[in-house]
């Protein structure tokens, strides 16, 4: 089959970007290989690990589940965009550090996007409902525990 | 792990997804919230020559009321919308109860009650808590519209009784009534995973507080989503106790062909259904009595 392609217009990160995509591309291949955005992570590719969640209109999404065509005229939050400059973490990635919610680091992305998804639509989450909207990223390093700590910690400081 | 080339078509209306599917036929799926289509494309196992995305369709989303006691589901609603929404909750309570059940977060925001009924997992929640309120499913193509009942809708692994040029556009069920109660459980390896048995029941009781109506469905307990006939029908007419409970169970059991795999054997499948029956049933039963 001839290839196809369509046109597309997304926001990422608050900037626009027009490119011309296959049909069968990827929203997360999209993402690190076009626009060159490769904290977005690529792990199991059909749905279960969550490394490459990233947050589409708002709500948190595997984007190996999406094609980039589908993304036309949407707006993308990645990694890329948390930290509001080199010097200044976002209060998600300060907490994780602090709290040794990583070592390895290759889920880490995935988990910071589904959690800021999370804690801005529960701000004040008990440690059930943290593990629960944790329950689709796996991480093979910590057991967890440490990233429940920081998400906890990080509820409290965006509270403050 | 990258899918095989395809023709993408965006829907701008319902008509041309339609046309686009009647001149296609098989060749061509909807795209939904594709959380069970795109893995297989990614895998291979699935190669449309087209795909045309519904996602533009946005008035196929939400749920409404119709006549006689039910609502209409449309077959873009979200699971995630679904979680969020107080109506479902009261209204609906055995999807709501399944919800959680149903793989993680990130899945249920994007992934349609439309699309999960139309791939029509066996393992899959939704289809069996279709069929234990006996829902009724509308299919529309160029040529018209039906309605086809639960009851047929499913007829096998991944097969429906949708025609090759058919979408599915909404499921009507029934709203939780006075004295009803519901319940589902399932067991899994881990939270999210595919069940390796679901339990979706309804008990209904009059007046002096016996069964009115009684319908229990299962997953992943056969080729297809099962209603477990015999048992429903055993409880009917009777109040409802340990020995009722327990034959239902035993009949549930007795009813089902599950498939075992690497995760449970046929045996332990039907010794889960045989324990998962006996505590829904238990549970909506105490539901209906406290009138929830």
């Amino acid at each position: 089959m001839a290839t196809e392609t369509h046109n597309i217009s997304v926001t990422v990160n608050g900037t626009s970007y027009r490119r011309s995509v296959e049909a069968r591309l990827l929203l997360s291949d999209f993402l690190r290989h076009d626009l060159l955005l490769a904290g977005t992570h690529v792990g199991c590719e059909h749905g279960v690990c969550g490394a490459c969640t990233v947050i589409f209109d708002g709500v948190a999404v595997r984007s190996c589940l999406l094609f980039a065509a589908q993304a036309d005229g949407h707006t993308i939050e990645t990694v890329e965009g948390l930290a509001s400059d080199r010097d200044h973490l976002h209060p998600l990635q300060e907490s994780m550090r602090d709290c040794h919610g990583l070592q390895c680091g290759y889920c880490t992305p995935g988990i910071l996007m589904t959690m800021k998804a999370f804690l801005d639509e529960t701000p004040a989450p008990d440690e059930a409902q943290i593990r629960e909207a944790l329950s689709g990223n796996l991480c093979r390093c910590t057991g967890y525990q440490h990233i429940v700590e920081a998400m906890q910690l990080t509820a409290e400081r965006l509270r403050r | 792990m990258k899918p095989a080339p395809f023709r993408y078509v965006a829907a701008r209306t319902l008509k041309q997804a339609l046309q686009v599917k009647a001149e296609y036929g098989d060749e061509a799926h909807f795209l939904a919230g594709g959380q069970s289509l795109v893995p297989t494309m990614n895998f291979r196992l699935t190669q449309p020559a087209v795909l045309i995305d519904i996602n533009p369709l946005t008035e196929l989303a939400g749920v409404r009321d119709c006549a006689a006691d039910g609502l209409r589901i449309g077959a873009l609603t979200r699971y995630g919308k679904l979680e969020r929404d107080p109506e479902t909750a009261r209204n609906l309570p055995l999807i709501h109860e399944a919800l959680p059940h149903i793989a993680h977060p990130q899945i249920r925001n994007r992934g349609t009650i439309g699309g999960n009924l139309a791939h029509a997992d066996p393992a899959s929640e939704m289809p069996a808590i279709v069929l234990a309120l006996a829902g009724k499913l509308r299919a529309q193509s160029m040529r018209g519209e039906r309605w086809i009942a639960a009851s047929d809708f499913f007829i096998g692994a991944l097969t429906t009784a949708l025609e090759p040029d058919e979408m599915l556009m909404e499921v009507e069920l029934p709203v939780a009534q006075p004295r009803s109660g519901a319940c589902f459980l399932e067991v899994s390896r881990r939270r999210g995973d595919f069940a390796i048995i679901g339990v979706a029941c309804i008990v209904g009781l009059d007046e002096g507080g016996r069964c009115s109506a009684a319908r229990i469905g299962l997953c992943n307990a056969g080729e297809t989503p099962v209603f477990a006939a015999a048992a429903s029908e055993s409880l009917v007419g009777r109040q409802i106790g340990k020995p009722e409970i327990d034959e239902a169970a035993d009949l549930v059991q007795r009813a089902i062909d599950p498939g075992g795999s690497i995760h449970a054997s046929k045996e332990f499948q039907r010794h889960v259904a045989g324990v998962l029956t006996a505590r829904a049933l238990n549970t909506a039963n105490e539901r209906a009595r406290r009138g929830h």
